[in-house]
């Protein structure tokens, strides 16, 4: 016997079934487990490893899943300096990500080259990658890579996703 | 055993060709006027004289001088704990010495990056490749004659430069000026020292024509 009211869903009403729109399904799956690419190149990274422990626990928001391998990954977090002998490297591990993907930089440098107006930096990653959100900061705390994440999570939810889908040729 | 005495045995061996030992703040330099026998006297030092560490290899670029390059190797002997710095000229014609990786191993690295920055080569290296930045990159960034915002270089699929935006840099500190006025990062005048920087601290009004009312350090202070 049902002792309590459930709000919006009922199964004795409604049976198993729960009606959505796909487009809203998907990116429900999608942003609660966005799986990093830890581009980790210098100081930041620590800042992304404080975030993935337990104190700040990006695990939180489904992001916990580090993936070391690109095939594996949703959102690479470019983490620290990019140097001009790393960037083709970035630009390779970006490109074999698998769609959907997305990028965070991370930090000053990631995002403009950060204080490094020289000869050997890369003057912000956007130049070689499309990058969805960028997090000031130097190093930036936790709190704002979290932030970052959960601005990227709306954005993904906004995403639409069967509108843009590639069509099969008939 | 000191350092002095170590650099007169040094000197007592190969006489002429090396200076007379040179202190500053406790450290004595010898300079060796011909770079070609370099290893040569870093061989007697090891084997002879015990200095059986190679700190560190580094070098200048004296730029609009002849010689223009110098060559620096500092040396520890991990028995006697003496330091000995070593300076030799290489002129830019030349730009070669010998290799002293036969002598001590670890030079290896230390000549690679010099080759990298500087251009310099060593002659009998066994692999002196770029150590930083990538191979096919044209120039030599630490030389002075090179922007620190970079040159545009491409080498397809392996790395592309672009020139850095300074915004209006770079800025330099000048050391040895009498206070944090003088001495703190900015757009360096050609021409101005530390001595003359300190001048113009006396006229305040002249620098504020130069650089804008945000220099120094707010109201110029008045005689009651």
């Amino acid at each position: 016997m049902q002792t309590q009211t459930e709000i919006g869903y009922n199964s004795k009403i409604e049976g198993d079934v729960i009606v959505t729109r796909v487009d809203a399904a998907l990116n429900w799956f999608r942003k609660n487990s966005l799986w990093p690419m830890p581009m980790g190149l210098a100081c930041c990274a620590i800042e992304l490893m404080a975030t993935g422990a337990s104190r700040f626990d990006i695990s939180r928001f489904g992001a916990e899943v580090m993936r070391f391998s690109p095939r594996q990954s949703d959102v690479m977090i470019v983490a620290g300096t990019v140097t001009y002998k790393m960037a083709l490297a970035v630009r390779r591990i970006y490109d074999q990500m698998a769609e959907p993907k997305w990028v965070i930089a991370m930090g000053a440098c990631a995002s403009t080259g950060g204080m490094y107006r020289s000869y050997a930096v890369l003057q912000g990653v956007d130049r070689i990658l499309p990058v969805d959100i960028y997090v000031a900061g130097c190093p930036p705390r936790p709190e704002a890579l979290l932030d970052a994440l959960i601005r990227l999570q709306n954005k993904v939810a906004k995403t639409p996703v069967i509108a843009t889908q590639k069509k099969v040729a008939a | 055993m000191t350092s002095l005495e170590l650099a007169q045995k040094l000197k007592a061996q190969f006489g002429e060709i090396i200076s007379e030992p040179g202190e500053f703040r406790g450290e004595i330099a010898l300079t060796l006027l011909n770079c070609e026998r370099i290893a040569e006297v870093c061989a007697f030092a090891k084997k002879e004289l015990g200095f059986d560490y190679l700190v560190d290899v580094s070098s200048l670029d004296n730029y609009g001088d002849d010689p223009r390059f110098t060559v620096v190797y500092h040396l520890y002997g991990i028995k006697h704990r003496c330091y000995l710095r070593l300076k030799t000229d290489v002129s830019e014609e030349k730009s070669e010495l010998p290799t002293v990786t036969k002598v001590w191993r670890t030079a290896d690295w230390h000549e690679r990056e010099i080759y990298d920055m500087m251009g310099i080569r060593f002659s009998g290296h066994p692999d002196l490749r770029r150590i930083l930045m990538w191979d096919g990159y044209p120039y030599f960034p630490l030389r002075k004659d090179f922007p620190l915002a970079g040159k545009p270089s491409e080498l397809p699929d392996v790395a592309f430069t672009k020139p850095a935006p300074l915004e209006g840099g770079p800025f330099v500190t000048v050391a040895g000026g009498k206070d944090a006025i003088s001495r703190e990062p900015r757009v360096r005048i050609p021409e101005t020292d530390s001595v003359e920087l300190n001048n113009r601290i006396e006229r305040r009004d002249d620098i504020r024509k130069a650089h804008g009312e945000s220099f120094g350090p707010g109201p110029k202070e008045t005689n009651k």
